[in-house]
């Protein structure tokens, strides 16, 4: 009943600390409450190193609260669950897999058949364009390439989640433009709730349906942005629109602020 | 082939650079070959020296043959070996013991070391619980437990087996535990968000990952397996190539002792080279190192 009508996400004044190597205790998000609704795209902005990775290592499983809840679905998360699928911000495609065989993988986990996981794993491999590189492995292929490798080992799971933790950061410009743009389109066809971060605001604008702004570490939610520039939107051309730099304009004034402590407080550590 | 045809197509205007360049790959690759020639050639010239050297200096006297012995002696003591057998029987078969028994206890060694390698490291409890007295084993100067060995035992191919199992098994186990240690991380939480269980984890990431960090110990460890295996047949056994060695030794037939080590040499190299050719079939997914052909 309620997994129906509860949202996606829902972060209730989740906290985590971490026992650092020196033996001090860092904080890194605080009293975080977050709601992502079905099938809705949510960006995290906030600055270099204030939690953003934390929070969705909270909701994947990976890690658990120190306080507060995290629910998925409105059940709270014990573990890491089928639901989620999660892009990371480094290569973690296995080395030692051909491209189909780590497109594979997540079925095969699972316990799909081989010759299913076989086909499902060839069809999405063909929506990302690797169709004709299967038999290659992981360093035979350039980044974008990996990372679309990456993208189809994590969809062919169907996740209800996807969470992307800077997925294309490492990636260079004219890639990234382009994975932005298959990412969106990947996406429409699944009705899955997406949770992207990133640095980036513009990117985080041309993708997302709510923009939610971190303030310098330890991260809590700041303010929530909603962009309502209409779908399906590509990359390259909403960022010339004037609504786009309207909405840049206003989230920026949001996150400069955190920025720039995060800036000073960097420059107070070196003094 | 790729300039000849533009040659032949373009108009002799375009002619001359297209020439220039088929010139210029022949005389690099001309370069490149006179370079392999070079170094094979000096690599010969160096054995042939020293091998030269050794036979002269032993004839002239300059160095007593009776303490050295000379290549030429070895070799007539290779051939008799060879030809006619030795005292304890065939060459071959005195080779064959010795290589059984340190592929036995490779294996034995290899396995133990790998199993318990990859269960350390993925499981802290084990490691806190065996870390100290593994360390303790470690620091010991394996190579006397031959003796003791030998008594439990008895002469025959079991004690050389134990102790190329206890030479064996610690390079083997700490590479496979640091193997299992540094696995990236990514990887594992990957794997788990796929849906992977523990065991799944271990079988296919945390293995694969390892096997580099357990290969390198392999090329090592083979040769220390050969060294318990002949250091064992030298203090006592009633086959194999470290006998020969101390036979020779007590008849002072020094020709003996290197043509058994020349022997030795190139069983040890022929094992290496199949280890290398069973690493490449295996590591096919590996980028391939700069400056290296594979």
């Amino acid at each position: 009943m309620s997994s129906q009508t509860s949202p996606a996400i829902e972060l209730r004044g989740a906290s985590k600390a971490f026992r650092t190597p020196s033996g001090a205790l860092h904080t890194a998000v605080r009293d975080l409450d977050l709601t992502v609704e079905r099938g809705e795209f949510v960006a995290i902005v906030g600055p270099t190193g204030c939690g953003k990775s934390t929070t969705l290592t909270l909701v994947s499983g990976l890690e658990e609260p120190t306080e507060g809840e995290v629910l998925v679905a409105g059940e709270p998360v014990r573990g890491i669950g089928d639901k989620v699928g999660f892009v990371f911000q480094q290569d973690a495609v296995f080395p030692w897999r051909t491209v189909l065989s780590n497109v594979m993988a997540g079925p095969r986990f699972r316990g799909t058949p081989k010759a299913e996981a076989k086909e499902r794993a060839r069809e999405w491999l063909a929506r990302v364009g690797l169709t004709s590189f299967e038999d290659r492995y992981p360093h035979q292929l350039s980044g974008g390439q990996r990372k679309r490798v990456a993208l189809a080992a994590t969809f062919v799971n169907d996740p209800e989640i996807l969470l992307m933790d800077e997925p294309f950061s490492a990636l260079d410009v004219q890639t990234r433009a382009l994975m932005s743009d298959e990412l969106l389109d990947l996406w429409a066809g699944t009705g899955s709730s997406v949770v992207f971060v990133t640095h980036d605001l513009e990117e985080s604008i041309a993708l997302a349906d709510k923009v939610v702004v971190m303030t310098a570490g330890p991260a809590t939610v700041k303010e929530v942005f909603t962009i309502d520039l209409p779908r399906p939107r590509k990359v390259e051309e909403v960022r010339m629109e004037p609504r786009f730099l309207e909405i840049y304009r206003e989230i920026w004034s949001s996150l400069g602020e955190e920025v720039r402590i995060t800036r000073e407080r960097g420059a107070g550590n070196a003094a | 082939m790729q300039p000849e045809t533009a040659v032949a197509d373009t108009v002799t205007t375009k002619d001359r650079p297209a020439k220039a360049s088929t010139e210029r790959t022949q005389a690099r690759a001309r370069a490149a070959r006179n370079r392999r020639v070079l170094v094979y050639g000096t690599r010969l010239l160096l054995l042939v020296a020293v091998i030269g050297l050794w036979e002269w200096f032993a004839r002239a006297g300059i160095i007593d043959p009776f303490n050295f012995s000379m290549p030429s002696k070895i070799w007539d003591q290779i051939r008799e070996w060879a030809l006619h057998g030795t005292a304890q029987g065939s060459l071959w078969e005195q080779i064959w013991y010795t290589l059984y028994e340190a592929l036995f206890g490779w294996i034995i060694g290899v396995i133990a070391g790998v199993l318990l390698g990859i269960a350390l490291g993925r499981v802290r409890f084990l490691a806190d619980v065996l870390g100290p007295y593994i360390k303790v084993l470690n620091a010991l100067p394996r190579i006397v437990l031959a003796p003791i060995f030998l008594i439990w035992f008895g002469l025959g191919p079991a004690s050389k087996v134990a102790s190329a199992v206890v030479l064996v098994f610690f390079p083997v186990f700490f590479n496979a535990f640091q193997g299992a240690r540094e696995v990236d991380r990514n990887l594992v939480s990957n794997a788990r968000i796929l849906g992977a269980s523990n065991r799944r984890v271990t079988l296919q990431v945390v293995i694969p990952s390892a096997t580099s960090w357990i290969f390198t110990s392999l090329h090592v460890s083979f040769g220390f397996a050969l060294i318990g295996a002949i250091v064992g047949e030298y203090i006592g056994a009633t086959k194999g190539l470290g006998l020969l060695v101390s036979a020779s030794q007590g008849t002072f037939n020094a020709a003996g002792v290197y043509a058994a080590m020349v022997i030795l040499a190139v069983v040890a190299l022929l094992a290496e080279g199949l280890l290398t050719f069973g690493e490449k079939r295996l590591f096919r997914w590996k980028p391939a190192e700069p400056g290296t052909e594979r």
